[in-house]
């Protein structure tokens, strides 16, 4: 299995949902995040006063796939996530030893 | 006019509605507190909003009290020296009942529309020492400050026999002088004494709501209405003249502030129009009931265009008034109070006229004049409290707390819940101490 996290903008985060959806991807997980890349921040003005806001604000997304799915997965965000401009995000994925179902103590494959 | 002639031996007779109207905007100025508040809270970090509310609200309890007790009959007491402070005849309103008039209003409603003006001006002195004052340093401040401070500057500019008006002649319709000035060097001084925040130019401390500093502005502006025409004291062509002043100056203020905003940085913000608002409504305060609809208009655009830039200054000069206070108050304080010189109509005052409507430069150098004096007062008087108060008690909250935000260390409180990830919000709560006595939940 595989854990694949994706860190993309905020407002494509409905359209890479609706994508996993599409390929039956059952459950995911959000959070909210802010970081920066390449895109570095913005600059904000307050009373003529310039502050610089070096990180931008993010949302993380987590989801548990069997090794198969998870290039088709990785596909479907990347496609779905990109608008072209710089600060679209990064997706990566790592292996996954173990994965329970908490309500049922399904373990592997079955818990996804 | 319809007048209601008090039996009882009063010469004076009582006007229902110059009264009612100072019922009104009496009610109206203490709002005034509330939405400064807001403007003020709004503008600090998530960490200490609710000091910052606090703080002012604080404000409104403690220098009612401090009023009733001395600072009316100090203030608007007879004069007993030089025109420098009034008498104690009216220790704990001592002398004053229901059927007392001054001049066409109820003494007691006099005295309660006075008040609501003293309570601001303290009040607005907090916006120069957010996030950082020792609650406890400014529940003493307060009082001490209103008795020194507001009380004989009052007396200088509206008491009976005060020199600034009676033996110099300047001209302050409502409150340039004893509010907008006092409280701007006020809190230069309060923020000298304490210095700057933590971070200060090195962490950025950007407002956290700035709906909320709109919503407070609003509430300034609404009740600004009775703060200046309710200071004609009558329901008259005067108050309506102050009230359309005031409504005009805002406008251009907000206007002046915008258009310094577009072409120096580009944008104009909404802090900006806010803040221009309140520069412009700061400026017509002692001028609302002086000058011309076209000194309004000047007025509001100056001081929109001045205090934008002199927010800036503390930047340049390292004094910490973290919500400018100075850059606002003091500035367009002075702005207003100066401007009367050029633009005094004899229709408005009844006699001065200023530089533009052939008066010479007399009005504009008793401006001046009583500008200087009150400045250099207020700031040497609250230089020395806030010095005497940090000695004794100290005026700066601990690093740890500042750090940490006043709000969970004084108050134990928190403004918002910032789910588990929130500054020091607990990660999970449970019930320490119900308020409720065992039993009485079924």
């Amino acid at each position: 299995m595989k854990l694949i996290t994706a860190v993309v903008k905020p407002h494509r985060l409905d359209e890479v949902k609706t994508a996993l959806q599409e390929l039956g991807v059952h459950g995911l997980t959000v959070t909210e995040a802010s970081g920066y890349g390449r895109q570095r921040g913005h600059t904000e003005v307050y009373r003529g006063a310039e502050y610089r806001v070096d990180l931008v604000p993010k949302v993380r997304i987590e989801v548990v796939v069997s090794d198969a799915d998870a290039e088709p997965v990785i596909d479907a965000i990347v496609a779905a996530a990109r608008t072209g401009k710089i600060g679209d995000g990064k997706v990566w994925s790592v292996p996954v030893d173990t994965v329970a179902r908490v309500r049922t103590d399904e373990r592997g494959e079955a818990a996804l | 006019m319809e007048t209601v002639t008090l039996s009882a031996g009063h010469a004076s007779a009582l006007s229902a509605g110059d009264t009612a109207w100072l019922l009104a905007a009496t009610a109206l100025v203490l709002l005034m507190t509330p939405g400064l508040a807001l403007f003020y809270g709004g503008m600090v970090r998530t960490k200490s909003v609710l000091n910052m509310l606090m703080m002012s609200f604080v404000s409104i309890a403690l220098v009612t009290v401090v009023w009733l007790a001395a600072g009316y009959s100090l203030a608007f007491g007879d004069d007993t020296f030089a025109g420098l402070i009034g008498g104690l005849d009216h220790l704990g309103m001592a002398g004053i009942g229901p059927a007392d008039v001054h001049g066409t209003v109820p003494t007691l409603l006099f005295a309660t529309f006075q008040l609501t003006f003293a309570i601001i001006t303290a009040a607005l002195i907090s916006g120069a020492v957010a996030d950082r004052a020792r609650f406890a340093a400014w529940l003493v401040f307060v009082p001490v400050w209103t008795l020194l401070v507001y009380v004989p500057v009052s007396h200088w500019v509206w008491g009976p026999g005060g020199w600034v008006s009676a033996s110099l002649g300047a001209l302050d319709f409502a409150g340039g002088l004893p509010v907008e000035i006092t409280s701007g060097a006020s809190g230069l001084a309060l923020c000298l004494v304490l210095g700057p925040r933590l971070g200060f130019k090195k962490d950025a401390m950007r407002p956290h709501n700035l709906p909320m500093v709109v919503m407070g502005a609003g509430l300034l502006w609404f009740g600004w209405f009775g703060f200046n025409a309710g200071s004609a004291l009558r329901a008259d062509g005067l108050a309506a003249a102050a009230f359309l002043n005031t409504l005009t100056a805002g406008c251009t203020g907000l206007l002046g502030w915008l258009l310094v905003e577009q072409r120096r940085d580009g944008h104009p913000t909404t802090l900006g129009a806010a803040s221009g608002a309140v520069a412009g409504l700061v400026a017509i305060t002692p001028s609302c009931g002086t000058v011309s609809l076209l000194g309004a208009l000047v007025v509001g655009l100056a001081a929109g265009v001045l205090c934008s830039y002199a927010v800036s200054w503390k930047f340049r000069f390292n004094y910490d008034d973290s919500l400018d206070v100075v850059g606002v108050h003091l500035v367009g304080g002075i702005v207003g109070t100066v401007l009367i010189g050029v633009f005094a109509a004899r229709g408005m005052t009844g006699g001065a006229e200023g530089l533009l409507y052939g008066g010479g430069f007399g009005q504009l150098g008793r401006q001046l004049v009583a500008a200087a004096a009150v400045g250099a007062y207020a700031f040497a008087v609250t230089y020395g409290i806030g010095r005497a108060l940090h000695r004794v008690m100290g005026f700066r909250a601990s690093e740890e707390q500042e750090h940490t935000g006043l709000d969970l260390t004084v108050h134990a409180e928190t403004a918002y819940d910032h789910g588990v990830l929130g500054h020091g919000a607990p990660v999970s709560s449970s019930v320490l101490h119900s308020a409720q006595k065992a039993g009485s939940q079924p």
